[in-house]
């Protein structure tokens, strides 16, 4: 049984680690954040395609690093330690997966290359105005147009969008398959991007196409079983990620116990905030645990079990997210309200992670329908 | 959680599993999987057989009839036991006077207690708790005077499990009356017929008898009785208390209740509401017992019988999640389970309760005890505060 990190796997976590301790405190995220930029960096979006994350789980004729979703894991929770802002889950864990679960060989290697090496940004536009969680319920068509396709609708919440050079999308072709579909967004006439920051501050757009010209990727046919394993591998990242955020807010929140003076005495001497932060912890070990299930879970070849043991475990995700976020905000007081504080932009973007997907009912009920996780 | 798991393990797991369901009897593990308690005698029939078989004891060392398993080994023998409804080993011999006596006692004491120890020849008691000594449990009381080759106790234990059962206890005094509490402390061993042993039974609102109080009025012990040095017993009390630091979690126990639940539950899982509740439930007890797995794969690496937080976080949790997984019960009894009845048994002409109908309240009220013994839920916020908070 081995459940611990590997040699490779702790390097991976001290570089990626380090780096973010160097770069990334909070006045520098703060200042990306609220400046006029993109919302991010492209100097370290440049530093991380040369630490080999932006092709991390490509294969390597394409320019990738040939890891895998073990891998992917240490990198997110690094990044949700550091709530990092660069659109890492658009191109590469959405984005770069699609093209690699999904696009032909001639696809692949016109696309990802350029994704390992920084030059292409991606998002993945799936949800649209009336589709809550579902991927299949759309509005969205694809027609055929000469060699290739035109796609038109209208595309929400897309993580990243703002500042992707190609967009992947879903849409319905006419004998009603949900397709993925390749645009280029330097269309300005056929794709009108409306970008804004999400709740969290990750930058994203709302998207409009109008008979958009549009490459399929693969196979129309093929497209939904592999949009569905990316969400499979992408919601362990965001396991991982959330568990990196989590553990970050506990510990700002020990801290902070420990140094806030009140009544003449720190307040960690109060029983009734120590049995809140022990709760937290209790909280995070169960998440720390769901993210290892999760992870351990994509190795399962049978997809509906793979499945369900990873909404279960974003489940116990969501739930530890939200005592652990809400706590932290509350044994701050007044300072976890603020902007200038870290702790309640980690509660932002665990909430934001808690939404992405599906939302906890949702997991829940498929979960359930699924028959559960415990059998005789 | 297969994918965790070895091909070895695996084997192991499935070799333990044939034991359970070959050599114990099915008449017997289905009155378990029912929800009935085993008696006195399924228990130390079971242990007997167990312990032919080397498998009663198998965390004790090799020299006494251990085997020399890994922590993840005799963890999968435990939830395989559980899983196939077979009555666990005394506790209290196998995993706390046991344990205690192979490491800390001398040779004489080891060679007349430890063999009988694991054939249940002997069945221990243990007498820590006092009425003013439970989470604080050093300020107990209950004292012992030496006079010549003896020692004399006077005091009182409480919620002592199974103390009609017992033939022997394993008790906590004090030895030292001028030492700071917890330096005056030792460890006896009791036999419970010795005159001046009483024993008054605790009736608790499941309307079950599993507790009771054990009174010593000058009890006179033989000298060598005494467990290892004199004054080291709380050194002791915290290697017993420390050395099962995933048990608590019951995920074995946990599973079992899951899935007789499902059973039992008809049409109720069609219910969004109650499946959303079961489903949670799951959720957590996955999670729970990915934790014991993360705690075995790093125990080898650890001292045994060193306490560590997390042994706080399964205890805290595992608590927690049988607690709801019991009142899950009750609801799919409906009013069928609010009558107290010792059998399924009804007079001629009305319609026979399901399963269920005898356990789950009881059940349910039994099972608040979980956030209160070993350790209460309260007294473990504080030990993980104490981890995390470093004050």
């Amino acid at each position: 049984m081995d459940l611990e990190l590997s040699d490779e796997q702790k390097m991976l976590a001290d570089s990626v680690g380090s780096l973010l301790d160097k770069r990334y405190d909070a006045n520098t995220r703060l200042a990306l954040l609220e400046g006029d930029g993109d919302g991010w960096s492209r100097e370290l979006w440049k530093q991380y395609a040369e630490l080999g994350l932006l092709g991390l789980t490509f294969d390597e004729q394409y320019g990738g690093a040939g890891m895998g979703a073990g891998e992917l894991a240490v990198v997110m929770e690094q990044f949700g330690k550091a709530l990092v802002l660069e659109p890492f889950l658009a191109t590469v864990v959405l984005g770069g997966a699609l093209v690699a679960a999904a696009g032909t060989p001639d696809q692949k290697q016109a696309l990802l290359p350029s994704v390992a090496d920084g030059s292409l940004l991606l998002a993945f536009g799936y949800a649209e105005p009336g589709s809550r969680w579902s991927l299949t319920d759309i509005s969205a068509t694809a027609v055929p147009a000469g060699n290739g396709w035109t796609v038109s609708g209208e595309k929400i919440a897309v993580i990243g969008g703002d500042s992707a050079d190609r967009l992947v999308v879903t849409a319905k072709t006419p004998d009603g398959a949900v397709g993925l579909f390749v645009v280029s967004t330097a269309d300005a006439a056929a794709v009108t991007r409306a970008p804004y920051p999400m709740q969290d501050g990750l930058r994203g757009a709302d998207i409009l196409l109008t008979d958009a010209p549009a490459e399929a990727l693969g196979s129309p046919a093929d497209a939904l079983a592999a949009v569905e394993s990316v969400i499979d591998v992408a919601t362990a990242a965001l396991c991982a990620e959330a568990v990196g955020a989590m553990e970050r807010m506990l510990w700002l929140t020990v801290d902070y116990l420990k140094t806030r003076v009140q009544f003449g005495q720190p307040i960690a001497v109060f029983q009734t905030l120590q049995h809140r932060a022990a709760t937290m912890y209790v909280s995070l070990e169960q998440a720390r645990s769901a993210a290892l299930v999760a992870r351990l879970a994509l190795a399962d070849d049978d997809v509906d079990d793979r499945r369900t043991a990873v909404r279960a475990a974003k489940v116990q995700i969501d739930l530890a997210a939200r005592h652990v976020g809400q706590e932290a905000v509350q044994l701050h007081g007044g300072i976890g309200m603020t902007m200038e504080y870290p702790v309640g932009h980690y509660l932002k973007r665990t909430t934001v992670i808690a939404k992405t997907f599906a939302d906890t009912d949702t997991l829940v009920r498929q979960v359930g329908a699924a028959g559960g996780l415990i059998s005789a | 959680m297969d994918l965790a798991l070895s091909k070895e393990d695996h084997a192991f797991a499935e070799r333990m599993r044939e034991f359970f369901t070959s050599e114990i009897p099915a008449e017997l593990r289905d009155r378990v999987a029912r929800g009935e308690h085993p008696t006195r005698e399924d228990i130390v029939t079971t242990q007997r057989t167990l312990n032919a078989h080397g498998l009663a004891v198998p965390h004790w060392p090799v020299e006494w009839g251990g085997q020399d398993w890994t922590p993840l080994q005799r963890h999968l023998w435990a939830e395989e036991m559980t899983l196939a409804h077979v009555p666990s080993p005394i506790v209290f011999n196998t995993a706390m006077i046991g344990p205690v006596i192979a490491q800390f006692a001398g040779q004489e004491m080891k060679e007349r207690f430890l063999p009988k120890t694991a054939n249940a020849d002997i069945w221990w008691s243990q007498g820590f708790s006092e009425p003013n000594a439970g989470s604080d449990l050093a300020s107990l009381k209950t004292t012992a005077v030496r006079d010549g080759d003896e020692w004399v106790v006077n005091g009182q234990k409480t919620w002592t499990t199974y103390a009609q059962y017992g033939d022997w206890i394993f008790n906590l005094v004090r030895t030292d009356p001028e030492a700071q509490k917890q330096r005056g402390i030792s460890m006896l061993l009791i036999d419970m017929r010795t005159p001046g042993v009483t024993i008054r039974p605790i009736h608790l609102i499941d309307g079950g008898y599993e507790v009771n109080e054990v009174f010593f009025d000058n009890v006179r012990v033989p000298a060598d009785n005494l467990v290892g040095e004199e004054n080291q017993g709380w050194t002791y009390a915290k290697f017993l208390l420390g050395n099962e630091r995933t048990s608590n979690a019951g995920v074995g126990i946990l599973k079992n209740r899951i899935i007789r639940i499902k059973a039992l539950a008809g049409s109720l899982l069609d219910d969004p509401l109650f499946l959303s509740r079961l489903t949670r439930l799951e959720v957590e007890i996955r999670s729970l017992e990915m934790s014991v797995l993360r705690v075995l794969a790093r125990e080898a690496s650890q001292p045994v019988g060193m306490p560590d937080p997390i042994s706080s976080v399964l205890k805290l949790k595992g608590s927690e999640l049988q607690q709801e997984a019991t009142e899950l019960l009750v609801d799919v009894l409906g009013p069928q389970g609010l009558a107290y009845r010792e059998s399924v048994e009804v007079p001629d002409g009305f319609t026979p309760p399901p399963e269920g109908a005898v356990d789950a309240l009881p059940t349910y009220f039994n099972w608040r005890k979980a956030s209160i013994y070993a350790g209460s839920n309260e007294v473990q916020r504080g030990i993980i505060a104490k981890a995390i908070l470093k004050f």
